[in-house]
């Protein structure tokens, strides 16, 4: 899942040179990439012009960061942008001072309603309260069935009544009433946004019911329809939050930024499986992430960033660029590669290069050996290798615990990598 | 294009497809553009076997499974094949195959009542496998038609589940009869996951054909061309609303242009 921007990303990045700023061609390109990636992840077509159109005013121009290669600091920018979006103010649930506090549960059929609904009922529970759920879907065979079974479980009680959808959630508020219950949650049938039939329905049922909180209960694995779906029921009941259902699933969920664009009320809740405690508040970082389809890339540029000193980077590169880089800098960038966690993460996560590197077998364990082996050699050894003739190559194995074969291997990969970095000179990114 | 859910891939190939065209000067017309893209699409279409397969030479009762994830329509639309089979005048039994969502085999006996069909049910929380086998069996006793199972919805990033569902696929066929069809139901609001769940499900139960529900919102269901032309599974019906009559089979020229329709 992670591969795709990743590589891809890796591929433009090879391209470019190493410039001090981004320039709108190198902002383009990158964006072009990151277009591919919202798109496939369903984020609605003009909902992605838009976000673009926002970050490359805010990149181009923008210098570019020591620790960052210009492919990743776009990425920053777009991760932080659709955080922003997804985010902003949580929703504070707060009560009503006459209870009940009335909850009503909408959305297209086969969203998530009922089964979110009960786990809606189950979260208030644990707050303290005492809801009661109203079963007005009259319309699916069972639905008022599948709500009581539910309810039994959660040990919540459950009214409905047959006949007509309106009356039964009216009836169901003066049942909670009567009851003493101060938390009442309204169920009801799917429903088609151009259904204008039923989309009147539902707005009678609100009416009756006067909600306090009204959920749109969306399908994370819902396409670019999701802008038209919410508009029609935020037009009809001025949703005041949404409910993003399946989240379990491999969907990458650009829905989620399509409806919150389209409403601007917070996503509440993230609903991630059939069973009642499948349902948590919702982290706008994390699904940014998985948005993007790149949640390791990030994580890595946010490592980068703090372990990188942009001096030292900096330095770093012109060496590696000259040729002058010696196996003392080397180990000193093993130092820092150290840091940021196990090689194997660290290597699939770099964009490009990382691809490559990926299927060679690097382990933890031949860092440490390589640490071992070049600190046993003297200052003038790392300095100049090509005087580390048999009786230094024996000791030097001696001193670190490996064998002059593994001494033999490092000194002529170093050389041979002196050879191919100098050979890119300014096109590495810098890292 | 990518406002119907057709997907980058898709609409990227098509459009240099037709790129190509124009470069060969073999379109000319602005207005012809959009009509040779329709064309295009259509005949992409064109050639599948889109009739349900009813075979009892291959075996009695011949056996038609709804797999797919939450929500998407299985029962419903079993519902709806169940009522037009038996206007065909063939004998339907029910396999309540869901026994893990809350009051599934009761929405399922609903319709086989509303419908006509028999029905075998299981204990909430039994063995899919075994519902499916003793609905087959049972089918088979009385020299029924057609038995037509319902599974439970899943997620294709579940393993269990999906194992679960090759399990039952598989037993499905061991007390009698054959498995002629594993009709995977798509919701039409689904995007680019679609794609991704009819290559799981395939893997898992060999799917035969996609029914396309939802159809009558305002999503237009585009990820079904990918599904056809990447995978070959072809579309056999659409679901077209929430009543036993909402069901019609799959029209290409009808979908195609659907999509550019506003």
């Amino acid at each position: 899942m992670f591969e795709s921007l990743s590589d891809r990303l890796g591929a433009v990045v090879g391209k470019l040179r190493n410039r001090g700023r981004l320039s709108e061609a190198d902002v383009d390109e990158i964006l072009g990439e990151i277009r591919t990636a919202l798109l496939e992840a369903d984020v609605n077509v003009t909902v992605v012009r838009n976000v673009l159109a926002r970050i490359r005013e805010k990149s181009v121009g923008e210098a570019i960061s020591k620790a960052l290669d210009p492919a990743q600091q776009v990425v920053k920018t777009v991760h932080a942008e659709l955080i922003a979006l997804l985010g902003g103010e949580t929703l504070k649930i707060t009560y009503a001072s006459q209870p009940p506090t009335v909850v009503l549960m909408a959305g297209l059929q086969g969203s998530g309603k009922t089964t979110s609904a009960a786990k809606l009922a189950a979260w208030f529970k644990k707050q303290g309260r005492q809801p009661m759920l109203v079963g007005a879907d009259l319309q699916r065979p069972a639905a008022v069935e599948q709500l009581k079974v539910l309810g039994a479980q959660i040990g919540v009680p459950v009214f409905s009544a047959p006949g007509d959808p309106v009356e039964t959630a009216r009836l169901g508020l003066e049942e909670a009433r009567r009851v003493g219950r101060n938390v009442l949650i309204v169920d009801t049938a799917g429903r088609l946004a151009i259904d204008e039939e039923m989309m009147q329905q539902v707005r009678q049922i609100s009416d009756a019911v006067q909600p306090r909180y009204t959920f749109l209960v969306v399908d994370a694995m819902t396409g670019q329809d999701a802008v038209t779906v919410a508009e029609a029921f935020n037009t009809t009941l001025a949703i005041d939050g949404v409910i993003l259902s399946k989240l379990d699933g491999d969907a990458r969920g650009g829905a989620a930024l399509s409806v919150k664009e389209v409403i601007g009320k917070p996503i509440a809740f993230a609903a991630t499986g059939e069973k009642i405690d499948a349902f948590e508040q919702f982290h706008p970082d994390r699904m940014a992430g998985r948005i993007l389809g790149m949640g390791d890339m990030l994580t890595l540029i946010e490592q980068a960033e703090q372990v990188f000193e942009k001096d030292e980077a900096e330095k770093a590169a012109k060496k590696l660029a000259t040729g002058k880089f010696t196996l003392d800098d080397f180990l000193e960038q093993l130092q820092q590669l150290k840091k940021m966690g196990p090689l194997q993460n660290v290597l699939g996560m770099l964009p490009g290069v990382g691809a490559q590197l990926k299927d060679a077998e690097v382990s933890d364990d031949q860092v440490r050996r390589t640490e071992a082996i070049i600190r046993s050699m003297t200052l003038e050894e790392r300095e100049d290798p090509s005087i580390i003739n048999g009786s230094r190559r024996t000791r030097i194995a001696k001193g670190s615990g490996t064998q002059v074969q593994d001494v033999n291997r490092l000194v002529k990969q170093f050389a041979e990598m002196q050879k191919m970095m100098k050979r890119f000179g300014g096109r590495l990114p810098s890292r | 294009m990518l406002r119907a859910d057709l997907g980058v891939k898709v609409t990227t190939a098509l459009l240099e497809s037709l790129r190509e065209r124009v470069k060969r000067r073999d379109i000319t017309d602005s207005s012809a553009l959009v009509q040779a893209l329709r064309a295009d699409m259509t005949a992409r279409l064109a050639g599948a076997r889109r009739g349900l397969d009813f075979d009892p030479a291959r075996g009695t009762p011949n056996i038609w499974m709804m797999v797919g994830v939450n929500g998407a329509g299985k029962t419903t639309s079993l519902a709806k094949i169940a009522a037009q089979q038996i206007a065909l005048g063939r004998s339907v039994m029910m396999a309540a195959g869901d026994t893990f969502r809350a009051a599934a085999g009761e929405q399922l006996e609903t319709w086989a009542t509303r419908t006509g069909a028999s029905i075998v049910r299981g204990a909430e929380g039994a063995d899919p496998s075994s519902v499916v086998f003793d609905g087959v069996q049972s089918a088979a006793s009385r020299g029924m038609d057609l038995v037509l199972a319902d599974t439970a919805g899943r997620l294709q990033t579940n393993t269990n589940l999906m194992d679960e569902l090759r399990k039952v696929r598989r037993v499905a066929e061991k007390a009698a009869g054959v498995v002629t069809e594993v009709l995977l139901v798509i919701d039409a609001t689904t995007g680019q996951n679609g794609l991704v769940q009819a290559r799981q499900f395939a893997e898992a139960t060999q799917v035969t054909g996609v029914v396309l529900t939802k159809l009558d919102g305002s999503a237009k269901g585009g990820i079904v061309f990918a599904i056809e032309t990447e995978l070959g599974i072809p579309v056999k019906l659409v679901g077209l609303g929430e009543t036993v009559d909402d069901l019609a089979p799959f029209d290409p020229q009808q979908f195609v242009d659907a999509l550019f329709d506003e």
